[in-house]
């Protein structure tokens, strides 16, 4: 069994308190992790400046290089973990051994992590709308159109609060490092993985130690991170997104609420949709943000719950090595049993109905997890209960509302895809505050053009752009 | 080398029986007293009447006090707080503790002396090196109905000096934590540690201190922003409490805040003494194992499906304490938290208690304050 240190600005310390990291089919223990307690945290934040320091030693171009490199070595070496060494294959193992995820859907977040990482000049040019990143690294400069701009880091380290069940998430910190900002990493329980391989893989590509610290811990520490770091990404529920809404200082990401809206112009062909529907609820086991839990249209909603269901519902559950596994476990005791009550009351309000009960039972229960299987269920209205629920597997309601009703009752959507041709429509989506991603067209919710922006521009949360005058002798001199 | 290896296994067997034969006169009295017409208080001779069983007659040694129901602390809350005055302490001055009341009615216990027999005796276990005779004190912890904030600045008097203290009302702290009000918290534990500070600063001399680990913590975090140390300060010795004191934390504060600063950490409550703690090295992994005041206290460590069944030595179970003076009777109560059974050392030749941290099944309902 492998022993996991905290890394406290890249120096390994073990602490007098772990956690066995366990397989959620047998129980046996993969990993004791040390783990941290938030003072020790708020302690090594006084040294944060640093991090920033070692990485503006380097030039963002060397820094982009190595985390190119980076990527190679976390998609394809053995990298050092704890006292004792991980290859793609462990780590693929690992991360589905405690968060529930088939073996082939890590490897698939392997790929993803790597295309964002070999990519990274191309992503820092988007995010920064193709400014010099020499301006990032000096705090001001002038732009190619004579301009003097100034962008100054709002913090030298972000603070991460990661989840344990979703390691798709982690393409949104990995061009922190790049912008020559540290990273103070808050690993899920059951997901310290990926923060620990990357880390690994940045150390060998040449990214100093010391800007990066990873604390493992319980509950404390996530409050010492956010209380501890100027800038700080946290994942959870609903009430954590609420809690931290409108703190400058904290970005908070929730649920997704993604959602596929067929204008009157198309939904006549929805069944030239369906795949496309089918991918975007299913795909990685439904339990992306970016995954869609609600398909919205004024009519025919019955029939294309029904031929979703067909496509999706039978779906068995298989072994998490199974290449053909579709569906990830449950692996916190009651959490499956609790989400599929939550449902079961639901499906009792009237014109709700479950579209894939013929498909056998939904909720099957295994001796330490449980799965559940796709639900696709039909709302006549949505004020229905389950109209705008999502769960962290492939569930989704096909509500009916009218065309001119939907913007006012989607509520928030991280995602929207809207199939439609009605230029009317398609402005009033453009408009609407509430919708985050905008896909005009048949794109799946989860195809993520990764040189957008996602819930926020990450450079604009951890760069401010203000004022900076100078003299016209020394504006002349910078040109 | 640690005291219990020190000890012959024949000195430890003979230490504990006689431990163990004052124990049982100590339950044999306490009971005479509180239920003998003349010297018990009106909450145990009506509950007397209830008894299947005649305490005055049926109850001979510790193992006997098992006839009785656990104690309920919610017998506490309300009044009329006089029913748990004995009667032969009617006319003396009492004073009343209070646990709880965040919201609703707190639970109460009177006190006579008992925070001053206790903290006399805990005053005995410190080491007057880092507990100077004659150095003042501060009470870095809560103020308002508490038995601590009386107790330390007994255990200070007693020891010659003069105790500083602070405003802290952790209900408020509580309802803040609560409330999610996290910035209001921030900003009250800043008004604590600025309260600390200038008494710290002030010329008083002060070397000594009780505190929590929160804010032991807050505390350093402050004098490092101001460039000092809590050892710059003055302070030689500090005495401290809380189920946060874990191993962990210990060693965090030992390496990188004490710089030689003596701790003591210590488990106790309203409704009992001072729980204290087996000396904490780093050759031991930090180990924090705390042994009641015996006889005047009882920590057993039970299984949390049967109370009155002891768990093996090192077996996690539920803390049970009873308390036995004479202004207060506790046969058996089950704490709010859990932990692991301790062997007897010679010092402490009873049970012990280790990794204290809150009752598994009640943790999650539990917010821990400035505790």
């Amino acid at each position: 069994m492998l022993n996991i240190p905290i890394l406290r600005w890249g120096k390994p310390y073990e602490s007098l308190e772990t956690d066995d990291v366990k397989h959620f089919l047998t129980g046996e223990p993969i990993a004791k992790v040390s783990q941290a307690n938030g003072g020790l945290l708020q302690r090594d934040m006084r040294k944060a400046a640093n991090a920033r320091k070692v990485l503006r030693d380097i030039p963002i171009e060397d820094l982009i290089e190595r985390v190119k490199k980076a990527g190679e070595l976390y998609l394809n070496a053995t990298l050092p973990l704890g006292d004792g060494t991980q290859s793609p294959d462990d780590f693929a193992h690992m991360q589905s051994a405690s968060t529930g995820l088939p073996e082939h859907m890590c490897k698939a977040n392997m790929a993803k992590n790597f295309f964002v990482l070999s990519h990274m000049d191309q992503m820092l040019d988007a995010l920064t709308r193709g400014l010099n990143l020499n301006i990032l690294s000096n705090g001001f400069g002038v732009e190619n159109r004579g301009v003097v701009v100034s962008f100054q880091a709002q913090a030298p380290a972000v603070g991460l609060v990661l989840p344990s069940n979703s390691p798709g998430v982690h393409t949104l910190w990995l061009p922190v490092i790049p912008m020559q900002i540290g990273l103070v990493l808050k690993p899920g329980p059951q997901e310290p993985w990926t923060p620990y391989r990357m880390t690994a893989a940045f150390t060998e590509a040449g990214i100093p130690a010391e800007a990066i610290s990873i604390y493992p811990g319980g509950p404390d520490v996530g409050a010492a991170v956010l209380a501890s770091c100027d800038r700080s990404m946290i994942f959870g529920g609903t009430p954590t997104v609420e809690r931290y809404k409108g703190n400058p200082k904290v970005q908070a990401h929730g649920p997704g609420f993604s959602k596929i809206l067929l204008g009157d112009d198309v939904v006549d062909d929805w069944e030239k949709y369906v795949d496309l529907m089918a991918d975007s609820i299913y795909l990685n086991s439904g339990r992306g943000c970016i995954n869609c839990s609600g398909i919205w249209a004024s009519r025919h909603t019955k029939e294309i719950a029904a031929a979703i269901a067909k496509k999706i519902g039978p779906v068995p559950v298989l072994p998490p090595e199974d290449p053909k596994a579709g569906l990830a476990a449950f692996t916190i005791p009651g959490a499956a049993q609790a989400i599929w009550n939550q449902i079961a009351a639901g499906l009792k309000e009237d014109g709700v109905t479950d579209m894939t009960s013929e498909y056998g039972a939904r909720l099957e229960e295994k001796e330490r997890c449980a799965y559940l299987r796709p639900t696709i269920v039909h709302c006549k209205s949505p004020s229905n209960t389950l109209a705008k629920a999502e769960y962290m597997y492939p569930f989704a309601s096909v509500v009916e509302c009218p065309q001119d009703k939907m913007l006012e009752s989607i509520g928030p959507t991280l995602v929207c895809t809207a199939l439609t041709n009605d230029p009317k429509f398609q402005s009033d989506l453009t408009d609407a505050t509430h919708i985050d991603r905008l896909n005009i067209g048949p794109i799946p919710t989860i195809k993520l053009d990764w040189l957008q922006p996602h819930e926020g521009n990450i450079v604009e949360f951890l760069f401010r752009a203000r004022a900076y005058q100078v003299p016209e002798e020394r504006l002349a001199a910078m040109r | 080398m640690s005291t219990l290896q020190q000890s012959t296994p024949e000195e430890l067997t003979s230490a504990a029986k006689r431990a163990r034969d004052q124990l049982d006169a100590q339950a044999y009295e306490t009971v005479q007293w509180h239920f003998h017409p003349s010297t018990g208080c009106p909450f145990w001779l009506e509950k007397a009447k209830s008894l299947k069983f005649d305490p005055l007659k049926e109850v001979n040694n510790f193992d006997d006090l098992k006839k009785f129901d656990l104690f309920e602390d919610e017998w506490l809350r309300g009044g009329p707080v006089r029913r748990w005055v004995p009667k032969a302490y009617a006319d003396k001055p009492i004073y009343v503790f209070e646990t709880g009341g965040t919201t609703g009615i707190p639970k109460s216990r009177i006190a006579i002396e008992d925070f001053r027999v206790d903290y006399s005796l805990f005053s005995n276990t410190l080491p007057d090196e880092y507990f100077p005779h004659g150095a003042n004190w501060l009470m870095l912890g809560p103020s308002g109905p508490r038995r601590l904030r009386l107790a330390v600045e007994h255990l200070c008097q007693h020891r010659g000096g003069i105790c500083f203290c602070i405003d802290l009302d952790p209900r408020w702290v509580i309802k803040l934590i609560k409330k999610g009000w996290m910035e209001h918290l921030e900003e009250y534990k800043k008004h604590c540690i600025d309260q600390a500070i200038t008494i710290l600063t002030a010329g008083h001399d002060v070397r000594c201190m009780f505190t929590t680990p929160k804010l032991l913590e807050s505390l350093a975090m402050e004098l490092e922003k101001r460039g000092t140390t809590i050892r710059e300060m003055g302070i030689t010795g500090i005495f401290s409490g809380g189920t946060e004191f874990t191993p962990q934390w210990t060693r965090f504060a030992t390496e990188e805040y004490l710089e030689g600063v003596y701790m003591t950490p210590t488990y106790g409550n309203t409704l009992m003494g001072l729980a204290c703690s087996k000396p904490v090295t780093a050759a031991e992994g930090y180990k924090i194992s705390y042994y009641a005041p015996q006889p005047r206290a009882v920590l057993e460590i039970v299984d949390f499906n049967d109370p009155h069944k002891v768990v093996g030595y090192g077996e996690t179970g539920r803390v049970k304490l009873t308390t036995l003076t004479k202004e207060f009777f506790v046969p058996g109560f089950l704490e709010r938290d859990e932990g692991e059974r301790e062997r007897p050392y010679i010092k402490y030749p009873w049970d012990g208690v280790s990794g204290v941290r809150p009752f598994h099944e009640l943790a999650e309902a539990t917010t821990v304050g400035v505790y």
